[in-house]
């Protein structure tokens, strides 16, 4: 057993689990966020990502202890209060979504995506962008839609800020 | 997965030292492939020594006609690098066509060659362009490093510090990605050095991993373009044959990846 302190969604949290814990398994059983999935055994599904340090990371394929000092967003910490992310907002647009499954593990990706390549973005380099994530449902069509319309948001939303 | 001891090590003999007094320890740089196969328990480490936090370990440096990467540095903090891109564009070229970008972020050249899987990327470039594995121990070219399958020349708990690859003339590196896994159905990297030679490695293709080819080498070397290729038999001999594809489609890749590979390379 280990303590790990991390922070989660701008909270500071000390958490006791077993060198063996992954860091997905210390967010959903040790902290009931519950939000980020697991998908596969073989870390190629996406549906666990996270950012850790603001980079998009398969928390199935971390150990907590890894993450230890680090600070930690998923999916619950994204939205102001009511408000959605505008990623989020732009997934609900777009119906970028069915079963929801992958959706987090998406849009955790997508946000990455979207601070790398700014305003650069089009349908070609979101869909190679987003090949580490796999969904069952829509086809990736409503998705890449999603990302790209999101894209243009958050670039509005950053210069009013 | 079954129980095991983390350890974050905060330098090289620290690791190393960690490594000793462990029964049956594992270095763990990205995870990206030793935590699927623990998670699989096809390994159980008793102990894992993080590597991802010494600082000696990350980096690249640029010196002359010597391109350094050090072996905890991420594919992405290579494919960003500028050094990188300036020396080697190849080289930042396979980290962007490796994996996926939350592998990328992860993943370290280090680990990749440490685990010489035979459909990996790096190890056909650490051929091709002839370079360096620098241990704690002592400097393996990589002619030498890789020994087949999943093998290579490491002892027990030594540890990989950086790799060094002299700056070629020219060089390129082409691969038909698997589709589900992404990992090289077969990958070609081809590089003319600064003296002239031409050398040429393939990945994903042979039963015996990582391999030069020689039939290629020398029809580039009279002749450095695309067409130069179409002549030459490669035999399927030894080539790697599954569901994904038969030796004689992977020999025709080979052709094609390395055609695809000059191209690139100019
Ligand atoms: C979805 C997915 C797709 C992938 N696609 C590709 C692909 O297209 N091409 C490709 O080449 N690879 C691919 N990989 C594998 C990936 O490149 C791994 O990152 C790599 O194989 C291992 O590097 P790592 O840093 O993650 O090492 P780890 O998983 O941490 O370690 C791997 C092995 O290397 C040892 N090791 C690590 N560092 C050192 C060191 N410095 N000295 C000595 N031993 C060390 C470890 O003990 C372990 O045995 C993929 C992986 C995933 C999950
Ligand atoms: S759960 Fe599938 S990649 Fe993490
Ligand atoms: S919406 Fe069902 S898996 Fe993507």
């Amino acid at each position: 057993m280990s303590t790990v302190k991390l922070t989660v969604n701008g909270k500071a949290v000390a958490v006791d689990v077993e060198d063996r814990t992954l860091l997905v398994q210390l967010l959903r059983d040790h902290l009931n966020l519950t939000g980020t999935h697991v998908g596969c055994d073989t870390s190629q599904c996406g549906a666990c990502v996270v950012h850790m340090d603001g980079k998009a990371v398969k928390s199935c394929t971390m150990l907590a202890g890894q993450a230890d000092g680090a600070s930690i967003t998923t999916i619950e910490g994204i939205a102001k209060g009511d408000e959605l992310h505008p990623m989020q907002a732009a997934f609900r647009d777009n119906h970028g979504l069915q079963c929801g499954y992958c959706t987090p593990g998406m849009i955790m990706s997508a946000i990455d995506i979207v601070h790398r390549y700014g305003g650069q973005l089009d349908e070609a380099t979101v869909r190679a962008e987003l090949e580490g994530n796999i969904c069952r449902c829509t086809g990736y069509h409503n998705i890449v839609k999603a990302v790209l319309d999101a894209a243009g948001r958050m670039k509005v939303s950053q210069a009013a800020e | 997965m079954y129980q095991t001891t983390y350890h974050r090590a905060s330098s090289v003999d620290e690791a190393v030292s960690l490594f000793g007094e462990s029964s049956e320890a594992k270095f763990l740089a990205g995870g990206q492939t030793l935590l699927p196969v623990m998670k699989q328990r096809l390994a159980s480490p008793s102990d894992v020594i993080d590597l991802g936090k010494i600082k000696e370990l990350q980096g690249v440096e640029l010196s002359g006609d010597t391109l350094t990467i050090k072996a905890a540095t991420t594919y992405y903090d290579i494919m960003t690098n500028a050094d990188v891109k300036k020396a080697i564009p190849a080289i930042a070229h396979l980290t962007s066509v490796l994996g996926d970008p939350a592998v990328r972020y992860r993943g370290t050249i280090g680990g990749s060659i440490a685990n010489n899987d035979p459909a990996a990327d790096f190890p056909a470039a650490l051929l091709a362009l002839g370079a360096t594995v620098k241990t704690n121990k002592r400097s393996i070219a990589a002619e030498d490093f890789f020994q087949g399958l999943f093998s290579t020349a490491l002892e027990d708990g030594e540890l990989i510090t950086a790799v060094s690859f002299p700056v070629p003339a020219k060089a390129g590196y082409e691969k038909m990605r698997h589709p589900a896994s992404r990992f090289a159905l077969t990958g070609v990297f081809v590089a003319q050095t600064k003296s002239g030679e031409v050398r040429v490695a393939a990945t994903g293709a042979s039963q015996s991993g990582v391999m030069r080819v020689p039939a290629i080498e020398a029809a580039l070397k009279s002749n450095w373009s695309p067409s130069a290729i179409d002549g030459v038999a490669i035999s399927a001999n030894g080539l790697l044959a599954d569901i994904h594809g038969t030796a004689e489609y992977r020999a025709n890749l080979i052709k094609v990846m390395a055609q695809r590979a000059v191209s690139a390379a100019g």
